[in-house]
Parts: C-alpha cells; structure tokens; sequence
C-alpha cells in the first residue's frame, strides 16, 4: 500500500504544483504591477547636457529614435514627457551640442525623435536617452538610458521607459 | 643580407602594415575628429607592437640587435597605451573615467584596462631589475607579458571600431601564436623545479 500511496501523494503534490504555477503564471499579465520602473543603465548620463531644447529634428536626420514612457505598475501611457536623445553621430560627438536634442511624449505616451545616422563609438553603435525630472513638471524618478544598437546599419532605435513615481 | 632573411623582415613588416592600412580605409574615421582617430590608431599600433616584442626577446629577426630593440618597442608600447587613453579621455572623458573606475557597461573596456596595467608593471619591473633579482624579475615580467596579450586580444577583438575585421583578426592570432612560442622558448618555469 506504501507505494500506491506515495504514488498518489505525488499525483496531488504535482497537480497542486502545476495548479499553482499556471495560476500565478496567468495571474502576471492581468496584474497592474508587472510594469516594472525601467532602472538607470550604467554609463547612461556620460556626456548628457541638461535642460537641451526641444527640437524638431537632431541635424539633418535619417535615423530614428522611437519609444514610449510610461507609469511603473499600472503601465498607464505617461504624455507630455520630456526626453533628451545625444549619440555620437555621423553629424558630431556625443559632447557636442549639435548631437543633443529633447521631444516630448505624445498622448499615448509615444516619442519620436529624427536624428542623424548613428555610429559606432567608444567600441559600440549605441545611443544615450534621458528623462531628467528637473526638466519636468516631476512626479518621476530620473532614468539615464545608454542602449547597444544590435547592428551598426540599424536606422532606428527603439527604447521603453517605465518611470517610477516618487 | 639572404633573400630568406630578406623574407622574414618583408612578412613582419606586412602583418603589421596590412591591419593599419585596412583600419585606415574605416568609414568610420570620416566621423571622428583627429584627437580621436589618434587615440585608435595608437591602440592598433599597441597591438601590433605586441607583435613585435616576442620576435625581438627571441633574438628571431635576423640581423637585429633584438634585446635591445625589445627595450625600445616597450618604451615605444607604454607610450602607445599613453597616448590611446589620453586620446580617448579628450574624446569622452565621462567614458574614460568610467572605464579606469572598472564600471564601464562595455564588455571590453576591462580587458583593456587591466592589459594597460600590466604593460605599465611590466615596464616598471624592466626598470627595476636589477635590483629585484633574475628570478623574480623573469617571473613577474612573464606573468605580467601573459595578462598583457591575452587583455589586449580580447579587448581590441570585442571592440567595434576602425580595424577591418579580418586583419584584426589574423594580427591578434599572430600576436597570440608568437607571444605563447616565446613564453615557452624561454622557459622561465624551469627555474622553479
């Protein structure tokens, strides 16, 4: 009788088991706090200029940083936010001016910012991004981004953010 | 001089020809300023003298004074490593600073800085050998050559910059082959048996 009951101790525990980790799975989706808030990437504010202005285009353009902003927890679409985007481009370093320029998220929370070709540079193709809240009417945490493009030919870049609340 | 001597010199001089020249065809360099393409160019001529320093120890070039010339190519890297840091600082000097804090989010970077400071320890110890005794002296110099061109191999074969990819390639297989034929050449670990 021993093994027969072992055996059905372990049905249950493995039904139980898999009872639970297919709720929890399903459960993560529908819950608001899976939005994690984006954590700042190392490097990410190097060589950043606060307060650069709100332009419509970074140089001559041709590449494209696309992303959206939204809330941590609930993901609510956050507009009207405030990013600067600066790489080192086929138009300037990353220090010079000319490579810095900010736009602001639309109504779902959706930015859009043409800027020259980026290259690669200090051994990677990557780009800078940040949400400062010193030049935002606040409410969130500041995020500095530095994403690796996963190939130099790349013409576009994208990038989320999911900002804290403070 | 033989045409086989005549050989040797024309290969060493192509395998580090041939990489400089393909890095300097890079699109890239079109987007950099000055200070900057020197700073890479500078660490390219660190590899290749990587190149150099084995053949010369081991007396390999045929009618060079090579142990001299081996000093002189070692002055010739620290100051090859000097001048691409310095370069890439004026470049970036937030990337630089994070890179020599060893909290740079890029993979290569250190590789690159602990190969930097094993060519400065490297350089020290031949400064002061003679008064650290031979044994320490080969000891510490082999080990510091080791961690040297394995940093420097893997950091200039992760970055993404200027050199050609195969060039880079051939002349990090070149420098890894020689530098290992001469640490075995010169058998520093018989001492210690």
């Amino acid at each position: 009788m021993a093994p027969s009951a072992k055996t059905r101790r372990s049905v249950i525990t493995t039904a139980g088991a898999a009872l639970l980790i297919g709720a929890s799975g399903l459960s993560i989706p529908a819950r608001a706090q899976s939005f994690a808030p984006t954590p700042t990437m190392r490097g990410g504010a190097n060589n950043y200029r606060p307060g650069a202005p709100i332009v419509e285009r970074i140089g001559n353009g041709g590449f494209w940083t696309i992303g959206t902003v939204r809330r941590a927890g609930d993901g609510a679409p956050l507009p009207g936010r405030r990013i600067q985007v600066w790489a080192h481009t086929t138009e300037g370093h990353e220090r010079d001016e000319r490579s810095h320029g900010a736009t602001l998220t639309d109504i779902n929370g959706v930015f859009r910012i043409e800027m020259p070709q980026i290259v690669p540079a200090f051994g990677q193709p990557h780009g800078h991004l940040a949400y400062d809240a010193n030049y935002d009417d606040g409410g969130f945490e500041t995020v500095f981004l530095r994403p690796v493009m996963a190939r130099a030919s790349d013409t576009e870049l994208h990038v989320e953010f999911v900002l804290q609340p403070l | 001089m033989t045409l086989r001597n005549s050989l040797i010199w024309v290969a060493l001089a192509l395998a580090i020809a041939v990489p400089i020249i393909a890095a300097a065809q890079s699109p890239l360099l079109q987007w950099r300023d000055p200070i900057y393409i020197i700073a890479g160019f500078s660490g390219v001529l660190a590899l290749a003298l990587l190149l150099v320093q084995p053949l010369m120890i081991l007396e390999a070039l045929p009618g060079a004074p090579g142990r001299r010339i081996h000093v002189w190519t070692g002055v010739g890297l620290v100051l090859a490593v000097a001048v691409h840091v310095a370069g890439l600082w004026i470049t970036s000097p937030p990337d630089v600073v994070d890179v020599l804090l060893f909290r740079s989010p890029t993979p290569f970077a250190v590789w690159g800085v602990v190969a930097m400071w094993a060519v400065f320890i490297a350089a020290f110890l031949a400064a002061v050998r003679k008064r650290i005794g031979l044994r320490l002296w080969r000891l510490a110099h082999s080990v510091a050559v080791t961690v040297i061109i394995t940093g420097t191999v893997v950091h200039a074969w992760l970055v993404e910059g200027a050199m050609e990819v195969f060039t880079k390639g051939a002349l990090c297989l070149m420098v890894l082959g020689a530098g290992a034929y001469a640490l075995r050449q010169r058998r520093v670990w018989r001492m210690f048996r």
